[in-house]
């Protein structure tokens, strides 16, 4: 489970969290959309102990072992292949790569080329595997979609399907609403630091919630 | 046996750099041709019967390793900025103090490996006897390159997300390096000089000592330079 309460953090005189308070039970997506500005990734970093909240607490069951984290960034070293990439992150965590794993991102025949040779939308993939190589209860997804190929983005759904499957939870933060809505069982909508909608998605489809989601922000 | 997670994981990360140097040899080829670059203006730029060379060669030799290995320090965390792999080893399970030694150890070899070139050059530029002494010298070098590095690594730490870090770096770095290399400097000194090694002891031992406050100090203090 993860649970956030009253998060408050400024940057100088921008308030980024503003109390942002929510939790996300065992096998739900929370999906957060807001504009640029809103605080979408500082909650997430907050949420993964990388930035320290000056008020508020967040809690991830598990600790930092059980995050993975999935970015428009890939975290990954250009000059080392996709293996030697899995191996290392593999390292920090103590555990061994999953004998499985390329094979499930369609990377087995790019195992042994350098990340700085492969096209976006592979390293894309390879990010995915890098955030799966300890086996994550929880997942944070920071605008997921960006550079994604349809091969990734499919891969990105099984992936979610999956935590979601072993009772995990995630949280993806992103402007496109469309995209996000397909994977989410909560949304919420933030701007200026607040969250100003918090629901379960129920039956809604990514249009009424886009709707929805443009009367909120306006 | 199993060594501590914290010293498998500071190797992890350094044999990590390790191999990202290997393969890209930017950081090393720019810092190896700095090395023979400045030995060789300095060689050729100087009047041989104005200084000897005894008092004028290890000033050379320390001036040319402490821009090598600025040019090295610049690089350290640079890396880990490049797809935000920074953010990776700070959510990954592992102490803060592993990231900083695993830097540590690896810039130490990248240094130790300008500086293996530095030595005969200067040898052979400056004529001064250097293998009749090697173990000497080697400790010297050996101590003072932790000293300053040590320090270097956190400061790399501290300035790589700042605009002009290339910049800043040796503008906070080199007052915090007057001490070892001064001290190297003098050791080195009496080491071409054919001095007795009791001679010598003081400088090592002051050498030392600054390791040991440094990297402890930096070990405590890095925490604090990458949590936001």
């Amino acid at each position: 489970m993860l649970r956030a309460e009253g998060l408050t953090h400024r940057f100088g005189s921008v308030t980024a969290l503003d109390g942002v308070s929510f939790s996300v039970q065992p096998g739900q997506t929370l999906a957060v959309f807001g504009p640029n500005g809103a605080g979408k990734t500082t909650l997430l970093r907050v949420l993964a102990g990388l930035i320290r909240p000056q008020h508020g607490r967040a809690h991830v069951d598990g600790g930092r072992r059980a995050i993975g984290w999935i970015g428009h960034q890939p975290q990954l070293y250009g000059q080392l292949t996709v293996r030697e990439n899995l191996r290392f992150w593999a390292s920090l965590y103590d555990v061994v790569v999953p004998g499985d794993l390329l094979s499930r991102l369609g990377l087995s025949e790019h195992a042994d080329r350098p990340v700085r040779a492969l096209s976006r939308g592979l390293v894309q993939r390879v990010a995915i595997a890098r955030a799966l190589v300890h086996d994550p209860a929880v997942l944070l997804l920071d605008e997921p979609f960006t550079g994604l190929d349809r091969t990734a983005a499919e891969a990105l759904s099984r992936v979610l399907g999956d935590v979601m499957g072993r009772g995990g939870v995630s949280v993806l933060v992103t402007h496109n609403v469309e995209e996000g809505t397909g994977l989410a069982t909560d949304v919420a909508f933030m701007r200026g630091g607040r969250f100003v909608h918090f629901a379960p998605r129920g039956s809604r489809g990514a249009q009424q919630v886009a709707e929805e989601y443009r009367h909120a922000i306006a | 046996m199993r060594l501590p997670d914290s010293v498998r994981h500071a190797w992890a990360i350094a044999a990590k750099d390790l191999l990202v140097e290997f393969r890209s040899r930017t950081g090393i080829l720019s810092a190896g041709v700095f090395v023979v670059l400045v030995l060789m203006v300095f060689n050729f730029g100087r009047d041989p019967t104005a200084v000897s060379n005894i008092v004028l060669a290890p000033s050379i030799l320390w001036v040319t390793f402490t821009f090598a290995a600025i040019l090295a320090l610049n690089r350290a965390f640079q890396l880990e900025l490049e797809n935000q792999a920074l953010d990776g080893l700070l959510l990954a399970p592992i102490e803060r103090g592993s990231i900083y030694l695993g830097k540590l150890v690896a810039n130490l070899l990248f240094v130790a490996s300008v500086e293996v070139l530095g030595v005969p050059l200067v040898a052979l530029f400056f004529n001064v006897e250097v293998w009749a002494h090697i173990g000497t010298l080697a400790g010297i070098i050996v101590l003072a390159t932790i000293g300053f590095v040590s320090i270097g690594t956190l400061f790399s730490a501290m300035t790589v997300r700042t605009r002009f870090a290339e910049l800043l770096l040796p503008v906070v770095l080199l007052p915090f390096m007057i001490l070892p290399l001064m001290w190297a400097t003098l050791a080195t000194t009496s080491v071409f000089a054919d001095r007795p090694l009791n001679e010598i002891a003081g400088w090592l031992k002051m050498l030392a000592g600054y390791d040991i406050v440094f990297v402890v100090v930096s070990l405590l203090l890095f925490p604090a330079t990458v949590n936001e």
